[in-house]
């Protein structure tokens, strides 16, 4: 299953981070300046420049070993890191450059140029409300609150319900078919129905995030917690632990990682879907700002909201991420 | 308490093999107040018997009862030692022994559970480090913490599964010297059962020793009684005049089972 496969990648660049200052414990403090022109990764860089380069520590002499060696790991990972946005600008700029060619010409298609004004149109006025417009500001709002309350709830629902499959064999045995069934469905799929018994497009929506989001936590959730180690099975087991020292103990730590992943893969999805589920339910939010630009034949629009839902989906997972990076250190076996 | 254990049989199943017997018919009776070693080849199913006695593994037919009683499951009264320490990661090592004695005696007060648990972690001197987690310490300080969270539910009976088999020697020692002290001490465990690799480690410690043996026949071959008095000690007591007896007995019976892997053991 998915569920620990996130986790190692997350864990990975913490890792580097956390060893880089003990490899450079003997560099001098010129790390900055001598370091721009390697494309390594941070810990490697640092690593084989502090070996090539003791002799200089008389140099340097006059600080304490620590603070330089401190300067010198802050000044080598400064350094890989404007190396990788220096790539990241050039991809940037290779991919605007065949965007601006591909639609040379066009009076539809938007080229870079365009949509980046038109961007900045809309983020200038982000707020505005009339009766029959809005600013892209309040349609993001609009977007990010019905993701949030989906998601939430799907999160409550999911963790609850994944730790009482993965801890209890026959609820397992119950729902795991029919999860099955029901996950590799469109969310979408759904919509009608809610449409039909709410009769409210708003709600309606959250309730497809909802459905969206309730599987991967869910999944993931089961999945961590129906492997326990059969060490700490037998210790709960011989020292007769109660249910609630059980899910506090041992269920809910050894499931945490897979929590955290699952809540990860379900806001990026939840955050995919309400773009098509407000298409369709048409009053309100980014993916209606899209639909409508569209058929105002503001495609410059379109793009410009592309962009912007990219961004805003990559913070969303930036946080997630910072959170798993929080509790994985908890992980930590002996 | 009395162990007593009867006609006990168990087959392991897996998917597209034939069940494999690793007890038929195994009768012992264990008294109360002994410490009693199970040695034997690996797979000859001394580390299962001990799980049936802890409960954890249900036999396939026969009956263990303790004071009279058939076993029905685990319990802190068969406290359990386990050879990868199994300690939980995310709790210090005094909150590992804590969790354990507040959740296997849910009568005894406040006051009861910390002074078992400090009485504990100091005899196996690991007060000091009571707040550190078990990945922050090394693996015989690990062991140390689940010797302690084991007497500290108060066992009448401990049962220990190749405790020590993970730790270098000088480590194994101390720590034998440890458990030792422990049971012999004011503690309420009064008998001990422990599933053991190392001879010496069975003649130091054991009242009696179990040797098990592997297919055909998978039982209890024969018991050796070991007539050294205690305290014991780890240098005088091969000079003891029964202990190369019973060395001898021992490396005679597991070589006779024609398996290589103990004799080089008993060998180094």
């Amino acid at each position: 299953m998915t569920a620990r496969d996130a986790t190692p990648s997350a864990v990975a660049p913490a890792a580097d981070h956390s060893s880089g200052p003990t490899l450079t414990s003997a560099a001098p403090a010129d790390g900055a300046g001598g370091g721009i022109g390697a494309p390594t990764t941070s810990a490697a860089g640092s690593g084989s420049r502090s070996a090539a380069s003791t002799a200089d520590i008389e140099v340097a002499g006059h600080r304490s070993p620590a603070t330089s060696s401190r300067l010198t790991a802050l000044g080598s990972r400064l350094a890989s890191f404007v190396v990788a946005a220096l790539w990241a600008v050039v991809g940037l700029a290779v991919f605007v450059a065949l965007w601006q060619f591909a639609t040379r010409g066009s009076t539809a298609v938007p080229g870079p140029l365009d949509s980046a004004r038109t961007l900045g149109d809309l983020l200038s006025r982000p707020f505005f409300n009339t009766t029959n417009d809005k600013g892209i500001g309040l349609h993001l709002y609009i977007s990010l609150r019905r993701v949030f309350l989906g998601f939430g709830l799907a999160a409550l629902v999911g963790i609850t319900l994944g730790l009482i499959m993965g801890a209890v064999r026959p609820v397992w045995s119950a729902l795991n078919p029919l999860v099955q069934v029901l996950r590799p469905v469109s969310p979408l799929a759904w919509f009608p129905i809610w449409l039909y018994i709410i009769e409210e497009p708003a709600q309606s929506a959250v309730i497809v995030i909802f459905i969206t989001a309730l599987w991967p936590t869910l999944i993931n959730t089961a999945a961590g917690a129906g492997a326990i180690p059969r060490d700490q099975r037998n210790v709960a087991l011989v020292f007769k632990f109660r249910p609630l020292a059980y899910l506090w103990h041992v269920l809910i730590p050894n499931a945490l990682p897979s929590i955290i992943t699952g809540l990860r893969l379900s806001m990026g999805i939840g955050w995919m879907v309400i773009v098509a589920v407000e298409m369709l339910q048409g009053n309100s939010g980014i993916g209606y700002f899209v639909w409508n630009s569209y058929n105002a034949l503001e495609l410059d629009k379109v793009v410009a909201v592309i962009v912007l839902i990219g961004v805003v989906g990559l913070v969303l997972d930036a946080i997630l991420l910072m959170l798993s990076r929080w509790v994985t250190p908890e992980e930590v076996h002996g | 308490m009395t162990i007593a254990i009867n006609g006990v049989r168990k087959s392991f199943r897996r998917r597209g093999h034939a069940p494999q017997e690793v007890l038929r018919g195994v009768d012992l009776t264990i008294d109360s107040g002994e410490f009693v070693s199970f040695i034997g080849h690996s797979g000859c199913g001394k580390s299962t018997l001990l799980n049936i006695v802890g409960g954890l593994v249900k036999a396939d037919s026969g009956t263990v009862r303790v004071d009279g009683q058939p076993v029905a499951g685990p319990g802190p009264d068969r406290a359990m030692v386990f050879q990868n320490y199994s300690l939980l990661p995310w709790l210090s090592l005094r909150q590992n022994v804590r969790v354990a004695v507040q959740e296997s005696r849910p009568d005894w007060k406040r006051a009861r559970v910390d002074e078992m648990v400090e009485r504990y972690l100091t005899a196996v001197s690991l007060w000091e480090h009571r707040n550190k987690r078990p990945g922050q310490v090394s693996g015989g300080m690990a062991q140390r913490a689940a010797v302690a969270r084991a007497f500290a539910v108060a066992p009448r009976t401990l049962l220990l599964d190749e405790p020590f088999g993970a730790l270098d020697a000088l480590t194994r020692s101390r720590l034998q010297q440890q458990l030792v002290d422990l049971w012999d001490s004011e503690s309420e465990t009064e008998t001990v059962l422990m599933v053991t690799h190392g001879l010496d480690e069975a003649i130091l410690l054991a009242d009696r020793i179990v040797v098990m043996a592997n297919l055909p026949y998978p039982s209890v071959r024969t018991t050796i009684d070991v007539p050294i008095p205690r305290p014991r000690n780890r240098t005088t007591i091969v000079h003891h005049p029964a202990y190369d007896g019973i060395q001898k007995q021992l490396v005679d019976l597991l070589i006779a089972d024609n398996d290589v892997e103990l004799a080089e053991a008993a060998a180094a």
